[in-house]
């Protein structure tokens, strides 16, 4: 794992070596300080002889100088090397998403990547910084720092060498029987938050049947096992602290105890024994350190593990090696083909039938029936499972994908604006469209009566998703930008749904004059939507159950009359 | 003493503190208002737990004791016992041991009282939080809907997830950290004193020239880091939009273009977190060394004192000041570092506590529901009982969100009981806001709406909602089985009501196609299910309070139409016998209304039969046939 995200950090390895050998420095330097400081207590304050107070003052003046400058030096290269990493990774992962094909996307879903894209990277970016930091600290200090403690007396220190098994034995079983609790807690409070959040989402529902009380009693037990759950476990994280205090007053009093003989004996000084009390201080806060580091680390496996989802994620579209680039004409082709969504069962079964170039074609059926299916293979969103599909003739697996979409365009269901101007979202379609082309296609989508009205026309701006349209504005919008990219093949995924019967109609009309040549192919609800289409294909559970005119599939499809009925002809109210 | 370390607190508060949003914010102070904050905040502790923390913090008293006095027994050691047998023939080290033996009781002691005080706040604060999180709770459950009207539901949860998170740190970390460094502070520096006065002033030189480089260097790096967070907002807002329109881009071809805007602020965010996290990184070695540099000064002057023998200073009595001294700056920059946590925690608790200064729903509603002989009546305060029948009148009804503009103008209509009223026109006419107004979510401003007689606004809110019954466009489940989820309706329906309300609604043959049956259980978005089946279970859900009055909002696309003809022939069943709003987007619906209602910017414009406003030839003619007249 670690290995996976170490290839993102490119450019920047010269941070992450150099940091920690700074780190290194800086510990030895540190460590040497309670050495000289245990000879200016010996050979200077002891017998008085302030020259060597002096002098050893001076080199421990500049120890501690240059032990600061290595210390600030790694910090700030461990700052641009984590900046650096997150930032090779966030793009990394980017850049993968953009050669992921629908499949993938559905696989992980569009809300998953956005908190991969955000909060699983501060995380690992943070846990990258405190490694490259604290790493080698922590082993560093306690090798040098014993090292050095032996070198004053080769009998104290085995005292550290008794106490740091005990110490870290138990470190491991505090955070052994800590870690499940926490994780159950972590598990308590996404059950926490999503009572919260079905609570607040139905707020409406809540209030009308007057469920507030059990509303209430049903947090109240959830957060009552969270403070539990938490009780329990930070009951066992506290133990940290007595275990530390512990270890090092066992340490100082063993040491007082065999030091201060030793000092009697005159086989230590009392310099040295008061070095010795830094030395334990410093190894226990080393060991302290580490074990936080280890909690950090654990903590950050889960978003780590998340991110090298995405970045090995495999499209499963591939790009043909020696591609077609150009589409004949808007002519689509099925023949015999199967579709399913990842492993689930089939959703379009032996579809086959042929449009030609220029035809209107509608598309009916329930949901579940296979219709997004269907027109989401003519640009290649997915794959077929079984079959083939030709656009202008060719297979589409044989073209390339950019200039199969620019000629195929559709209009999704979900339909999505984005922040910027109206005219920046309309250039999706086509970035070189002028003005006045923008403004016939608005007007073919009888979206310039409201365009126009905007402050600012075209250079109105719009807010992210578009929330600042109604639904039916916002279709009229994304049919515009289809249309921008003057495409052979035009697909509208029932996109219609909010415009009412009169607009709908007039963007039909529009379509019809506009782009004479370009063949669409609408998917509705309403049989008004495609009445008058040169031919309907009637879908019932992923297969095709009838092709034919509004009255042929009036005399012969049992379907289509079905729906037909329970619309009777009349309008709809809404805009 | 105490008065330097609180000027601190005071003045370092807005300095300190990379990498949080008070930093980033630039602007929460540790003023008084805080310190109102933070006395509202420990109000949440009473009797026991109050207690258990009031006994925490003074078990830390002695922990601090015990850790100054285990600083000090150095040099009692060096002085009392090593330097005077030092050469001598035939040392008793009997003294010795008893002192050491003692110190090993104190330490034992310590440690027991650190465990337990630990634990104590442990549970302390974590029921505190409980307590926080269902008072909360409860209180949103009695605001009215505007709150949340106004609100982006990402705000309300973060209240519950980030802001009570940082009160928890407050509780579990911070105050108890502050508290034992203070004491700990206070002990040490009194030792000190007693020590040495002229080595207390170095050591409180070193404090000024570490407060010194924290403010300058903690309020460079506040602004990178208010810098970095508005990137790191661009770079993710930028992600987000994208990334949840990935199927857009792809469909345009967009990727290129996506990947260029998206490095612009990469590369930006990078420039900013390097030099945000450069200053703080650069601040823990500093301050470590300035730590180092210190010590050495202490020494070198200590040194120089205790060979003159001037102010009656030993060796001993040194070391001990130098781990004193050693022991005093830790909790120094504990106190500076928790104070983030703390303004952090403040801004949390004040997002807290507006949400629970928050006005609740006003109801002074003293007429109930009450139910005899399998009947419901009205009961008034002075007793008298009105049949509940489902008359309901809305009288030159005026209605605004906010004060200054009106959505809905002189509304009257009525409902007798059993009628079918139906609303159309186009969105934003205000036909849902009218309906808002019959069960309450909103008050009028002016006129009145009477429910058999009696105005609204006299009725108890929950026995006016539980007389009411609403579908709503969308749909909300819950997590739980698919009979929990009918039985929202009516928390105590048998199994048999609730399969009979499913049935009713023509839920019942998709519920048993189900593996489980009713047992299945569904997540809150209902993913599992069709949009279909999620209305018909909300249908069901209605069916199965069985209310006297309905208020329907049909859902207009995305269903397929066979389903439509379900969950019309549920509405349907459902409506039958009852007075019923019915916010219309079909034919069938309103055709068989008593009175249609056709709306336009908050007036009612056309009113009658299908028939007669047909014959009118006017709006309802226009958005019937798609033409105008």
């Amino acid at each position: 794992m670690i290995k996976r995200l170490a290839k993102c950090i490119r450019e920047y390895k010269i941070f992450a070596i150099l940091s920690p050998l700074m780190v290194i420095g800086e510990v030895v330097l540190s460590v040497l300080i309670p050495l000289f400081m245990a000879d200016l207590i010996d050979k200077g304050i002891d017998v008085g002889n302030m020259d060597v107070v002096r002098s050893i003052g001076l080199k421990l003046l500049l120890l501690a100088l240059a032990s600061m400058l290595l210390g600030v030096m790694s910090g700030m290269l461990a700052s641009t090397g984590a900046a650096g990493f997150a930032k090779n990774v966030r793009r990394d992962m980017y850049y993968n998403i953009q050669r992921f094909s629908f499949s993938n996307v559905d696989k992980f879903t569009p809300a998953g990547l956005v908190t991969r894209m955000t909060r699983d990277i501060t995380q690992v970016q943070m846990c990258y910084m405190m490694l490259t930091r604290m790493l080698f600290r922590a082993p560093t200090s306690v090798v040098f720092a014993l090292v050095a403690a032996f070198r004053i007396n080769n009998r104290l220190p085995w005292i550290f060498v008794c106490v740091l098994p005990v110490l870290a034995v138990g470190l491991f079983l505090i955070m052994k029987n800590a870690f499940p609790l926490f994780e159950r807690m972590f598990k308590l409070f996404d059950r926490l938050n999503a009572v919260i959040q079905e609570n607040v989402r139905g707020i409406r529902v809540v209030k009308t049947f007057v469920r507030e009380k059990e509303e209430i009693s049903k947090l109240d037990s959830v957060a009552t096992e969270v403070r539990d759950v938490s009780v329990k476990a930070e009951h066992i994280v506290v133990m940290n602290g007595p275990l530390m205090t512990f270890c090092m007053y066992t340490c100082m009093i063993l040491i007082s105890w065999i030091g201060a003989r030793m000092c009697v004996s005159a086989t230590m000084t009392t310099g040295q024994l008061m070095s010795m009390f830094s030395y334990v201080m410093q190894i226990l806060m080393s060991l302290m350190m580490s074990s936080m580091l280890i909690l950090m680390l654990t903590m950050s496996k889960a978003a780590a593990k998340r991110i090298i989802e995405v970045l090995d994620e495999e499209p499963d579209i591939r790009e043909p090696e020696e591609p077609v680039m150009t589409v004949a004409d808007g002519s689509v082709e099925f023949e015999d083909v199967d579709f399913a969504y990842g492993n689930a069962k089939p959703c379009l079964k032996d579809a086959s039938f042929k449009i030609e170039s220029g035809q209107t074609v509608g598309i009916i059926g329930g949901t579940g029936s296979g219709k997004s299916s269907l027109v989401q293979l003519m640009p290649r969103l997915y794959d077929a499972t079984q079959g083939s599909v030709y656009v202008g003739g060719v297979d589409v697996k044989e073209m390339d994908l950019t200039v199969l979409r620019k000629n195929v365009a559709m209009v999704l269901q979900k339909n999505v604006l984005f922040a910027g101007t109206v005219a920046e979202n309309m250039r999706w379609g086509n970035p070189e469209a002028t003005d006045e082309r923008i403004i016939s296609a608005l007007k073919t989508a009888q979206a310039w009566e409201f365009v126009e009205k905007l402050e600012g026309g075209l250079a109105a701006e719009v807010e992210q998703g578009g929330s600042n349209f109604s639904g039916g504005q916002r279709q009229r919008l994304c049919i515009a930008r289809a249309l921008l990219s003057d495409p052979k093949i035009l697909i509208f995924d029932d996109s219609t749904s909010a415009v009412d019967t009169a607009t709908e109609a007039s963007i039909r009309e529009g379509l019809k004059n506009v782009m004479p040549e370009c063949t669409k192919i609408i998917i509705a609800q309403r049989i008004s939507s495609v009445k008058d289409a040169d031919k309907i294909i009637v879908l019932d559970n992923g297969r095709i159950s009838g092709i034919g005119t509004h009255d042929e599939l009036m005399k012969s499809n049992i379907i289509y009359q079905e729906v037909y009925d329970s619309q009777m002809k009349g309008g709809d109210f809404d805009e | 003493m105490s008065n330097d370390v609180n000027a601190k607190k005071k003045n370092a508060a807005p300095t300190r503190g990379p990498g949080n949003m008070a930093a980033a914010h630039g602007k929460i102070r540790l003023d008084k208002n805080s310190v109102k904050l933070f006395g509202r905040l420990m109000g949440f502790m009473r009797g026991r737990e109050l207690t258990l923390f009031v006994i925490s913090l003074a078990l830390m008293i002695i922990t601090a004791l015990i850790s100054v006095r285990s600083s000090t027994f150095t040099g009692t050691i060096i002085d009392d016992y090593i330097k005077p047998m030092v050469g001598t023939v035939d040392p008793d080290f009997a003294p010795l041991l008893k002192a050491i033996l003692f110190m090993a009781c104190l330490y034992v002691v310590s440690i027991v009282v650190n465990l337990i005080f630990n634990r104590l706040l442990v549970d302390v604060s974590n029921s505190v939080l409980r307590k926080i999180r269902v008072q909360i709770f409860e209180h949103m459950q009695r605001l009215p809907i505007k709150y949340f009207d106004n609100r982006q539901y990402g705000d309300i949860m973060s209240v519950y997830t980030n802001d009570v998170d940082n009160i928890r740190e407050l509780m579990s970390n911070a105050i108890p950290n502050v508290f034992s460094s203070l004491m700990t502070v206070v002990t040490i520096f009194v030792a000190m004193v007693r020590i040495s006065f002229r080595l207390t002033l170095v050591v409180l030189c070193t404090v000024v020239v570490m407060y010194l480089i924290t403010i300058f260097l903690g309020g460079a790096s506040a602004r990178f880091f208010s810098l970095r967070q508005k990137s790191l907002g661009q770079m993710n807002a930028y992600a987000e939009e994208l990334l949840s329109g990935i199927k857009v881009v792809k469909v345009y071809c967009h990727e290129e273009e996506a990947k260029a805007g998206f490095d612009v602020r990469n590369e930006d965010l990078f420039r900013k977190t390097a030099s945000a996290n450069r200053l703080a990184n650069a601040l823990m070695p500093i301050m470590a060394n300035i730590g180092n540099v210190q010590y050495v000064v202490l020494a070198m002057v200590g040194g120089a004192m205790a060979a003159s023998g001037g102010a009656g200073l030993t060796l001993g009595k040194l070391a001990a000041f130098l781990l004193l001294s050693r022991n005093f700056s830790r909790p120094v920059s504990m106190i500076s570092q928790q104070i983030n946590t703390m303004v952090m925690a403040l801004a949390g608790a004040g997002r807290v506590f507006e949400l629970l200064d928050e006005e609740p729903e006003v109801d002074n509603g003293k007429v109930e529901l009450v139910k005899e002989d399998g009947k419901f009546f009205w009961k008034k305060p002075d007793g008298e009982m009105v049949p509940l029948k489902g008359d309901i009148r809305m009288n030159n009804v005026d209605f605004g969100y906010t004060e200054d503009r009106l959505v809905l103008h002189d509304i009257s209509l009525f409902a007798k009981p059993g009628q079918k009223i139906a609303f159309v026109g186009s969105t934003g006419a205000g036909k849902t806001t009218i309906t808002n107004l019959i069960n309450r979510f909103y008050d009028v401003a002016d006129g009145g709406v009477t429910y058999d007689g009696i105005n609204i606004n006299d009725i108890k809110k929950d026995d006016l909602r539980r007389s009411l019954g609403m579908v709503l466009q969308d749909v909300n489940l819950f997590t739980g089985t698919i009979a929990d989820n009918i039985r929202f309706g009516k928390p105590d329906a048998t199994d048999e009501e609730v399969i009979a309300a499913a049935k009713l609604a023509n839920a019942h043959d998709f519920i048993e196609k189900l593996p489980e049956g009713y047992d299945t259980v569904i997540n809150g978005t209902g993913s599992q299910l069709s949009q279909g089946q999620c209305q018909l279970l909300s249908i069901a859900r209605c069916a199965v309070a069985d209310p006297p009055v309905m208020i329907l909002d049909e859902a207009t696309s995305s269903v397929d139409t066979r389903t439509e003809v379900l969950i019309q022939r549920g509405m349907d069943a459902l409506m039958h016998g009852r007075t019923t709003f019915v916010i219309a987007h079909r034919l069938s619906t309103v055709m068989n209304s008593n009175a249609i209602m056709v709306l336009e910017q908050g007036r009612i414009i056309e009113r009658g039969t299908h028939e007669e406003l047909l014959e009118q030839k006017g709006r309802y003619y226009q958005l019937y046939t798609g033409r105008t007249a």
